[in-house]
């Protein structure tokens, strides 16, 4: 793959750009994949230009732009040569690799809200963008399906739940776009904003305003026998007569900003459970639940409560007494992580939770782990004793380490080799002579983590690829095993003996099952190994985000 | 610098202890081959973690990847056949096309340049639509889709006109079927006696192979 330098500005690495397009091509196929990667490498394009470079037909290249539009993922606006001039089209980078987080937010929102709110923030999600009636309906029907016959989901508990993600800004109102494509009859073009700039969604005062839909009613079963075709062509039909529910044009989107803010403070909970005890993490719990509509998003540290507030917002399966109380939060306060601080003594003592001191240490600890895992213990124990000392001559390392020097200095090279650690020359005298300078280590957090973060983006890239392989190394047996699977569905549903059955069966051989469980089970590892090094990237990502707001 | 040559030839300028090994002693050895793909690690990584939360997520993420590739945003390229014309063309259901979507986004958020047609699952028992809505034709492109659309069976409606830049367009969209309707790809289209896979002439065996696509998920 040839990496080109864009002509304005480098958003995405070389790696980030590799598991783009990976994403893509997983959820959209190929064209799709060839369109998203050749605007991500060279910034912003007009709808002629993309066509041209990658060499597709222009009807593919619309459909393509369609589909990253839907989903949020790419933005229209005035080109260069302002609104007269053709229109031109960016990516957002991020919103392609939230892609590989799915799985985490429907899991969260089935914690949080139940089956209802999981099918809620999986349809939004695979559709990008849908009107709070069809989220409905088709959420109502889904339930439906699942349940006993004769039972089915009334549209009002689906609404309530829709309603409480709303509320806690889980879902937002998608912001207004300014396109041309107003039906009226004079053929003006309504100038439209340079696309630099993506609006913000919470920049629109409506942005969490429910609107009045007219809907009542209850989830429908599908009839057919067939589920699975009726399954495609179901989920290939949105529910689009949304016009007697009154709010067309109103569209929801998943708001990844406060998951992602739900995801730090799940972070920092468990790492104080881990640390200290349950009780100081339901403690450090409610101190988020009280601040959440009060701290922004970037936002250091938290808004001040005082111990007073907090000891009456406890939950009341927690009734400790209020001295107790007092002691775990100067426990808290105590500990060298540094995950509550105390800013004043009116109150009974007013108390902050520390959000970047506590993703900055989580980072760290992330950061220390990776070196010990792959170059042992001592590695890990000279790299903290740089992370803490700053910077250390060899012979400083050799001794606060306490590894004699011989291995002091293989480790320090090796790691040194791979760039977790840096040299820092300084000169005594102006020729820079190796005798009159010193050579000092050193770690920086902030590089070393973004370094880490490429790795993880890169480690993905190769478990996506190393899953495609395996996927098509066997791809043969899969069908196979496909089609004996719907053979016998089908006989199933007819009804037929079980001698019928086991006779398909048996029309996979005995090392051709076996073949297919060690895939089964290769492939279920790389998935898996995929969803754990994404929680590495959120953490990484959140500290090195966080810092930036920082400064 | 030349006078010191000979005094300072057995002394080096910086400190020879930091090198790792002393005078006398042979080099490390040099290496001959690059160093190999998958070296031995001294360290093995950590199991992943288990648990129902990790089930379930990994069952999630395996069932999203499933469907995505069943929902109308996995957009296939369509192959032009460049075969000769057969019989039973008239009888494959012209699935990808490229100048249709197959679903119906709002185009009003949308720039009116990306603007295509929309293409709706036919219910069972319509009669194709032979005869188009006529509509004032400009342009080339007009004449020639017109004649697109009059040589084989259709199933698109046609919802809108395509229109050179600066012209106004304008959607129309029929409404949806209802929702209990099933559409069943083995009935019949047209007057035939034969379900619609007799029609299938064995052209999209192996096509697929060089796609980097897998068509099974596990």
């Amino acid at each position: 793959m040839t990496t080109e330098i864009p002509r304005y500005f480098l958003e995405m690495t070389a790696q980030e750009v590799r598991l783009s397009g990976l994403l893509l091509q997983e959820h959209f196929g190929d064209v799709v994949e060839k369109v998203g990667t050749r605007l991500i490498r060279s910034g912003v394009l007009t709808l002629r230009a993309l066509a041209y470079e990658t060499k597709l037909p222009l009807d593919l290249v619309k459909k393509s732009l369609c589909v990253l539009m839907q989903h949020g993922m790419c933005l229209f606006g005035a080109g260069r040569r302002g609104p007269a001039g053709p229109v031109e089209y960016r990516i957002i980078s991020e919103r392609i690799l939230h892609m590989l987080r799915y799985p985490r937010y429907i899991y969260t929102a089935k914690s949080l809200y139940g089956d209802t709110g999981e099918l809620i923030v999986e349809e939004i999600l695979q559709r990008g963008q849908m009107t709070m009636s069809s989220t409905v309906k088709t959420v109502a029907d889904r339930l439906t399906h699942n349940m006993p016959e004769g039972q089915s989901m009334d549209y009002s508990e689906v609404v309530s739940a829709f309603s409480r993600l709303v509320e806690t800004h889980f879902l937002q109102r998608c912001p207004p776009t300014a396109s041309a494509g107003s039906s009226s009859s004079g053929a003006v073009n309504t100038p439209l904003p340079a696309v630099k700039q993506p609006t913000e969604p919470e920049e629109h005062p409506e942005c969490y305003k429910l609107p009045y839909i007219n809907l009542t009613g209850q989830g429908k079963r599908r009839r057919s026998s067939e589920d699975g075709e009726a399954d495609q062509r179901a989920a290939k039909k949105a529910k689009t007569d949304d016009s007697e529910c009154g709010d067309e044009g109103i569209y929801w989107q998943v708001n990844f900003q406060r998951f992602h803010l739900h995801f730090r403070d799940q972070a920092i909970i468990s790492a104080v459970s881990c640390k200290l005890d349950q009780t100081s993490s339901e403690i450090v719990r409610t101190m988020l639940r009280m601040s959440e509509v009060t701290t922004p998003a970037h936002a250091a540290f938290t808004q001040a409560l005082s111990a007073n507030e907090i000891f009456r917002a406890l939950p009341s399966s927690y009734n400790i007494a209020r001295p107790i109380l007092d002691q775990y939060l100067t426990l808290l306060v105590d500990d060298p992580m540094e995950f509550v601080g105390k800013t004043g003594d009116s109150g009974g003592g007013m108390y902050v939770v520390n959000l970047h001191r506590a993703l900055a240490n989580l980072a760290r600890a992330t950061l220390e782990s990776v070196v010990q895992e792959r170059f042992g213990s001592r590695s890990a124990r000279i790299f903290r004793l740089l992370l803490r000392k700053r910077h250390l001559e060899q012979k400083q390392v050799e001794d606060f380490a306490m590894v004699p020097a011989k291995e002091a200095k293989d480790m320090l090279y090796t790691l040194l080799s791979e760039n977790l650690v840096q040299l820092q020359e300084i000169p005594k005298t102006p020729d820079y002579a190796p005798s009159r300078t010193f050579y000092l280590y050193t770690v920086n957090q902030l590089p070393t983590a973004r370094l880490l973060l490429q790795h993880c983006y890169k480690t993905v890239g190769n478990l996506i690829e190393r899953r495609l392989y395996e996927t098509k190394e066997n791809k043969r047996l899969l069908e196979k095993s496909q089609r004996i699977e719907a053979i016998l569905a089908s006989l199933q549903a007819t009804g037929a003996e079980a001698a019928q059955l086991t006779e398909v069966e048996e029309m996979i051989t005995a090392p051709e099952r076996q073949q297919l469980e060690s895939l089964r089970h290769h492939i279920n590892k790389l998935d898996s190994s995929e969803n754990q090094v994404d929680e590495t990237i959120f953490l990484l990502e959140s500290y090195i985000n966080s810092t930036q707001a920082a400064r | 610098m030349a006078g010191s040559r000979g005094r300072g030839r057995s002394q080096f300028t910086f400190n020879v202890d930091a090198l790792g090994f002393g005078r006398g002693d042979s080099l490390p050895t040099s290496a001959h081959t690059p160093s190999p793909l998958f070296p031995p690690m001294q360290f093995k990584p950590v199991p992943l973690h288990t648990g129902e939360e990790v089930d379930y997520m990994l069952a999630l993420k395996q069932e999203l990847r499933a469907s995505s590739k069943n929902l109308p945003f996995h957009i296939k390229a369509f192959r032009t056949k460049t075969d000769v014309a057969r019989y039973s063309d008239k009888y494959q259901n012209g699935e990808t096309k490229n100048n249709c979507i197959e679903w119906s986004p709002d185009w009003s958020r949308m720039p009116k340049e990306l603007c295509i047609k929309v293409r709706k699952p036919r219910k069972t028992g319509a009669k194709p639509q032979l005869t188009k809505k006529t509509k004032v034709a400009a342009g080339k492109e007009e004449v020639l889709q017109k004649l697109e659309t009059l040589e084989k069976r259709e199933e698109e409606q046609h919802s809108e006109e395509e229109e050179d830049e600066g012209k106004k367009k304008q959607n129309e969209e029929e409404e949806e079927p209802d929702a209990d309707q099933d559409y069943d790809e083995e009935d019949l289209e047209d007057e035939t006696d034969y379900i619609m896979s007799y029609f299938d002439n064995g052209e999209d065996f192996g096509a697929d192979s060089d796609d980097n696509m897998d068509e099974a998920v596990y």
